[in-house]
């Protein structure tokens, strides 16, 4: 354990002050030999916007997957909402309130946009094998509120109505990301994960994107988890940062706290960097 | 991001037209209608009525199958299993094979004479129906359970194992090691009851008008389930699983679950159709349920193109026609007649049809009428290895 995250457990809990809807503590991940995750602990509270960062191979997008449960961790316990999820089946995570998007864009491509978000509400829509053979009354109706939560969704975003049918495959770049977010908001998540969402976006866009995650934590009272490469992003929505790297934690705290740690800037940079500091 | 199709970037290809509902009802009415009037211009006991009930009952087999391989994109080798556990139902319930039952006067259940006092279960084809859906889907879940957690070509090769198991118990089944006596291996359950429906006359092996009819009433069955589930929210689940596991999982989509439920709906149609060719052959026979008749039903789906509801019932007929009369009956004797050989073509039969998927394949691998996702994932990779291999689960 190194010496940055010491001083957060002198504080007794493992991150940022509120009430946290989602903990990781103490998670550890291994790779037959190869340790992606070291003994992690790490919270998001309600309401909050907070990152992960960490040079590339820093094992981010591993403890993503250990959160949301496309990997059993080797060892530690994660808690979302109270409730141990540890190692749980992801549609089982995904539906309890826990949503995320890919950082290599993973639409449905022979859908269209509408579809994808669609999917998105398969977790809370009902109708089973023969109710979706009979078309009840209910499955009926139920089709047809999420065809608009889907074109709500979509508007939440910002896409045009007018591209709702297009295949995901032929959207643009950026339209296919919002629509990545609305498959994810479409389930009415509690926590959104996002890796990497300004990948390959221009600064106008990125920009929009760190105005729409306040908008989203403030009118929809999600929380959200970033990971991102962008500082600009980090530094400017970031409540609370955790730095990784090696697949240790070696800094957290807030934006100016982390900027400041010689440990995150020989990390990024070296140790030549971090002695001229 | 894959490129992106230019349209008429390749030879302009036909594929199904993206019908509105309305439209697609039109023609799902005209083809029912042209269906059940085309017995009135047939001679009712002749070969090709027999064909046509034959070809009838495998669009059924087919269309069941395309809930498995062609929504949910799962390739089983082994649907054979459910076309012979239903038939074995139909021969359990609708024949002579327990003798013993009922103290050797046998049980009979809602069916007239002369089946009612003969030995062994005699039940209306109506509930034997009820039976082998059951029991077809109890297997399919008993078989999908431990399957449907591998991914891609291990789903192939376990279906396959489980095929020719269930093809070995058919062959060796007369006499097992405890169980004792479960099929009647080669020589078959026969004579099996012709079907008994409420207020018609018993069915006739010298007018299969009836039968056609029957099997036609499946098909309907069938169709309509197919549309419906296609359009639903399993029916995007499927898509969704079919192109990307793991995004599908972690959007909600529960896997084993929804891949059951296609395994499941997919076997039913298998056990029904199952049943039904055993009434109508007459016979519960082991070498029915081989592993070639697996290919033979995939073969149609193929051909019509996987997922494309209409194409399948097109690849279902052309091949049933294939295998029924074009080959036994036009081409049969054509080796001796043209180039003097000594060989009859039927034996050729499987060999043909593996020389017509290879031509597809180079010709045409979308199918005859192909569905538009299913094309696109073909030319553009959608759905393919890359995404498979890239998300191994842990």
């Amino acid at each position: 354990m190194s010496g940055g995250a010491v001083s957060v457990e002198e504080r007794g809990e493992g991150g940022p002050p509120g009430t946290p809807v989602l903990e990781a503590s103490a998670v550890t991940k291994q790779f037959g030999g190869l340790t992606a995750v070291n003994d992690v602990t790490f919270s998001i509270p309600e309401r909050s916007i907070v990152s992960i960062i960490g040079p590339n191979g820093a094992g981010k997008t591993t403890f993503f997957n250990i959160l949301t449960g496309l990997y059993k961790p080797t060892l530690g316990r994660v808690t979302f909402d109270g409730k141990d999820i540890t190692g749980g089946r992801p549609d089982k995570i995904m539906k309890q309130g826990l949503a995320r998007t890919f950082q290599n864009i993973r639409l449905f491509g022979t859908m269209s946009a509408r579809e994808n978000v669609m999917v998105g509400q398969h977790s809370r829509m009902k109708a089973g094998l023969f109710g979706s053979i009979l078309h009840t009354p209910g499955v009926g109706r139920e089709e047809k509120r999420a065809r608009e939560k889907a074109a709500e969704e979509l508007e939440y975003v910002g896409l045009k109505p007018n591209t709702h049918d297009q295949l995901a495959i032929n959207l643009s770049y950026g339209d296919q990301r919002r629509v990545e977010i609305a498959r994810a908001l479409a389930s009415d998540p509690k926590v959104l994960l996002l890796d990497e969402p300004t990948a390959g976006m221009n600064p106008q866009e990125s920009d929009s994107l760190t105005a729409f995650m306040r908008r989203l934590r403030d009118e929809r009272g999600v929380s959200i988890l970033l990971i991102e490469h962008d500082m600009k992003v980090i530094m400017g929505v970031s409540e609370h940062i955790t730095v990784l790297d090696h697949g240790e934690k070696i800094a957290d705290g807030g934006p100016e706290e982390v900027r400041n740690n010689p440990q995150v800037i020989e990390a990024y940079l070296g140790k030549q960097a971090a002695e001229g500091h | 991001m894959s490129t992106v199709a230019v349209p008429g970037k390749q030879r302009a290809r036909f594929r199904m037209p993206e019908l509105s509902p309305r439209q697609n009802l039109a023609l799902t009415v005209a083809f029912i209608v042209a269906a059940a009037l085309l017995p009135f211009l047939l001679d009712e006991g002749g070969r090709i009525m027999d064909n046509l009930v034959l070809g009838a009952a495998y669009v059924v087999m087919a269309l069941g199958l395309n809930i498995i391989v062609g929504f949910a994109g799962l390739l089983d080798l082994g649907y054979v299993a459910f076309f012979a556990i239903g038939a074995y139902m139909m021969g359990y319930f609708g024949s002579g094979f327990w003798a013993d039952a009922g103290n050797g006067e046998g049980v009979s259940l809602l069916v007239g004479e002369p089946a009612a006092s003969l030995p062994g279960f005699h039940f209306n084809f109506l509930v034997i129906i009820v039976i082998a859906v059951i029991a077809t889907t109890i297997a399919g879940m008993i078989i999908g359970l431990p399957t449907l957690r591998l991914r891609g070509d291990y789903i192939a090769i376990v279906t396959l194992a489980f095929g020719e198991i269930i093809g070995r118990i058919a062959i060796n089944g007369d006499d097992l090691p405890v169980l004792g006596k479960v099929t009647a291996g080669r020589q078959g359950i026969t004579p099996v009851d012709k079907i008994d429906l409420p207020f018609t006359d018993r069915f006739q092996s010298l007018n299969l008008r009836p039968w056609y009819w029957f099997a036609l009433a499946m098909v309907v069955l069938v169709l309509f389930v197919n549309f419906r589930l296609r359009d639903s929210r399993l029916g995007r689940a499927w898509i969704a699983l079919r192109e990307d596991e793991v995004a599908a999982s972690s959007m909600g989509v529960p896997l084993v679950r929804t891949k059951l439920l296609a395994y499941g709906t997919g076997a039913a149609f298998g056990g029904m159709s199952g049943a039904f060719l055993a009434s109508y052959l007459n016979t519960v026979n082991a070498d029915q349920f081989q592993f070639s008749f697996s290919i033979f039903i995939l073969a149609m789906i193929i051909l019509g193109g996987l997922g494309s509801i209409w194409g399948v019932v097109l690849g279902a007929i052309v091949l049933s026609a294939i295998n029924n009369y074009v080959i036994p009956e036009v081409l049969n004797q054509k080796p001796k007649e043209w180039f003097n050989l000594d060989f009859e073509l039927s034996q050729l039969s499987f060999g043909i049809f593996g020389f017509l998927l290879v031509i597809m394949m180079v010709l045409r691998p979308e199918g005859l009428l192909p569905e538009r996702r299913r094309q696109m994932e073909l030319e553009e990779g959608i759905g393919s290895d890359e995404a498979v291999y890239e998300s191994r689960m842990s």
